[in-house]
C-alpha cells in the first residue's frame, strides 16, 4: 500500500509589483537587483487578503482535486510563520469556511518556511498508520519584509495546499530525511514588524548547509543518486539559491526548472517550494520521481522523495493550474504596494 | 452580505451563511433563501440546506461607494454588486474585490465567489471573513 498526495491546489494573488518598481522607489539598480535576486515580480496581496484567506482558497482546489468531500478530511494541519492573529488559529477557520467536521485534528505550526512539510511528514505518518484517512496539509505566508531591504523585494504571498492520504494517491511519498540546527540566520522578535536576518549566516551555515545535508541524508538512506530524480525542487527564497544548491548536489539545470517560480511570485515562505510543487504536479508524467528539499530559518531542511502514479492525469482539469493564475495579473504601483500591504501607518 | 455593524457573536452565528454562502431550500417548492430562512413563502418549515459556491454566477448590477463606514475608510471605494447565481436562479448583494479600474468594470460579466476579509476590528478587535466576488477574467480590471 502507498501513502501521499491524493489532491494538489493553490492561491496567488492577483496583483503583482515588478523589483524594477521597487528598485525606482528605492533608488537601487533595477539590474542590480534583478541580478542579485533573479527574481522580475511578485505577488501582492489585496487589501482584503491574508494568510487565512489563501489558505481557504487554495484547500478548496485541493479537495476538488483530490474528489473528496471536506467531510471525509480528519486533521487539517497549517504552516504559516504569518498568522494574522498571534493567538487563534488559521486550522479551525479552515474547518468552517470548508464545510469539514468538528471531530477533526487541527492546528496551525510554525517554524519559520519549513513548518508545512512538517506537517506534511505527519500527515503521512498518520495515514501510514491507519489513524487517519485523508489530511489537509496547508502552507501559506503573506509575510513581511522591511520597505527598502532585500525582503522587499522578495517577501510576496501565496499558498499551498495537499491532502495526504492513504487511498487514490497521484503522488507516493516514498521516504523523508529531517537535518535541523540552531542556526541563527534569519528571525523575528515577538511584536517586531519585520524580521532580521543574521547577515554572515543566511547563505553557506544555514540554507546550503541544512539543504545538502537533508538532500544528501535521503538520497544516501534511500540508495538514490541525482540521476534517479526527473525533477528538483528546492525551498526558493530567491532563484540563485535553489539553482546553486542543486548544482552542489549534482543536479542539471534541466531538472530544477520546472519547479523554479520564484522569479514570478517571489518568496511565499511556507509556500514556496511548494508551490514548486504544485507546478511540477501540474505536469509530471506518471513514473517521474521528484525531490523536494524545504527550508526553514533558524534553521532546517525536510527532504523528500515522490513518486508520481498514474492517477496523476485524471486529477489535472478539475482546478486552474498554477500557470493559469500567473497569468492572471495586475501590475500596481509602490503606491498601492505600500497601502494593500499596511505599510503605511499612522502617527496618531 | 455580512451586516457592517455586527458584535462577535451575531457575526458567529452567521458564519455558515458568510464563509459557505449557505443558504435554504424548500423541500416542498424547492425555493431558494439567501440568508437561509426557516420558513418557506409557500409554508413549508421543511427546508434543506445548501452551499451556493458551486454555481455559475453573473454580476447583474454594481454601485461605487466613495463614502463609507468607519471600519471601511482605509479600503475605499467599496464596489457592491447583485450577483446572481443563474443555475439556482436567486440573487444576493455582495462585495465586489479585485478591480483596480473601476471604470471599465461592466455589468453582466461573470464573477466568481471569493473568501476575503471583510472587516478588522481595529488593531485588536476580531477580523471578520466572508464571501465577496470578483471577475472571473482580469480583462480590463
Amino acid at each position: 500500500m502507498s501513502f501521499g498526495i491524493s489532491g494538489w491546489g493553490c492561491y496567488i494573488p492577483r496583483y503583482r509589483i515588478t523589483t524594477r518598481e521597487i528598485a525606482r522607489v528605492w533608488g537601487d539598480d533595477p539590474l542590480r537587483i534583478r541580478d542579485l535576486y533573479l527574481i522580475e515580480e511578485k505577488t501582492v496581496e489585496n487589501y482584503d487578503e491574508d494568510a487565512v484567506t489563501m489558505a481557504v482558497e487554495a484547500s478548496r482546489r485541493a479537495i476538488v482535486r483530490a474528489g473528496i468531500s471536506p467531510k471525509d478530511i480528519d486533521a487539517i494541519l497549517v504552516g504559516t510563520e504569518s498568522k494574522p492573529y498571534a493567538v487563534k488559529p488559521i486550522a479551525s477557520i479552515l474547518i468552517d469556511a470548508l464545510g469539514a467536521r468538528y471531530n477533526v485534528q487541527a492546528v496551525d505550526s510554525e517554524f519559520a518556511c519549513k513548518a508545512a512539510s512538517d506537517m506534511m511528514i505527519l500527515a503521512y505518518l498518520s495515514v501510514r498508520e491507519g489513524k487517519y484517512s485523508n489530511v489537509l496539509v496547508v502552507a501559506t505566508d503573506a509575510s513581511q519584509g522591511e520597505p527598502g531591504e532585500h525582503l522587499d523585494y522578495s517577501a510576496s504571498a501565496g499558498a499551498a495546499a495537499f491532502i495526504i492520504s492513504r487511498n487514490d494517491v497521484c503522488a507516493v511519498i516514498e521516504d523523508f530525511y529531517s537535518y535541523c540546527s540552531d542556526t541563527p540566520d534569519f528571525w523575528r522578535r515577538d511584536g517586531c514588524l519585520f524580521p532580521v536576518h543574521g547577515e554572515g549566516f543566511t547563505g553557506e551555515p544555514a540554507y546550503f548547509r541544512h539543504i545538502i545535508s537533508a538532500a544528501r541524508g535521503l538520497m544516501e538512506k534511500m540508495g538514490l543518486k541525482p540521476s534517479d530524480f526527473d525533477y528538483v525542487i528546492i525551498h526558493q527564497p530567491n532563484a540563485r539559491f535553489p539553482v546553486r544548491a542543486a548544482s552542489i548536489l549534482g543536479f542539471p539545470i534541466e531538472k530544477v526548472k520546472p519547479g523554479l517560480v520564484v522569479d514570478r511570485i517571489g518568496n511565499t515562505y511556507n509556500a514556496s517550494a511548494l508551490l514548486g510543487l504544485v507546478n511540477v504536479l501540474d505536469i509530471a508524467k506518471p513514473g517521474s520521481r521528484i525531490l523536494l528539499v524545504t527550508y526553514g530559518s533558524g534553521a532546517g531542511s525536510n527532504a523528500f522523495s515522490i513518486y508520481v502514479t498514474d492517477k496523476i492525469e485524471e486529477r489535472r482539469g478539475r482546478v486552474e493550474t498554477l500557470q493559469e493564475m500567473l497569468k492572471m495579473k495586475i501590475y500596481v504601483d509602490y503606491s498601492l504596494y505600500s497601502r494593500f500591504r499596511k505599510l503605511i501607518k499612522m502617527l496618531q | 452580505m455580512p451586516d457592517y455593524s455586527i458584535p462577535v457573536p451575531r457575526y458567529w452565528r452567521r458564519i455558515g451563511e458568510y464563509y459557505r454562502l449557505e443558504a435554504s431550500r424548500c423541500l416542498k417548492c424547492g425555493k431558494v433563501y439567501y440568508p437561509p430562512r426557516a420558513r418557506c413563502s409557500c409554508g413549508s418549515t421543511s427546508l434543506e440546506k445548501i452551499s451556493l459556491l458551486d454555481g455559475n454566477f453573473i454580476l447583474r448590477e454594481f454601485t461605487v461607494l466613495h463614502s463609507v463606514p468607519v471600519d471601511f475608510e482605509k479600503q475605499k471605494p467599496i464596489i457592491h454588486g447583485i450577483v446572481e447565481n443563474v443555475n439556482m436562479n436567486i440573487r444576493l448583494i455582495t462585495q465586489i474585490s479585485d478591480v483596480l479600474d473601476i471604470s471599465k468594470l461592466h455589468k453582466d460579466i461573470p464573477v466568481e465567489p471569493i473568501f476575503r476579509v471583510v472587516k478588522r476590528d481595529g488593531n485588536i478587535g476580531i477580523i471578520c471573513y466572508g464571501t465577496k466576488f470578483r471577475p472571473k477574467s482580469i480583462e480590463g480590471v
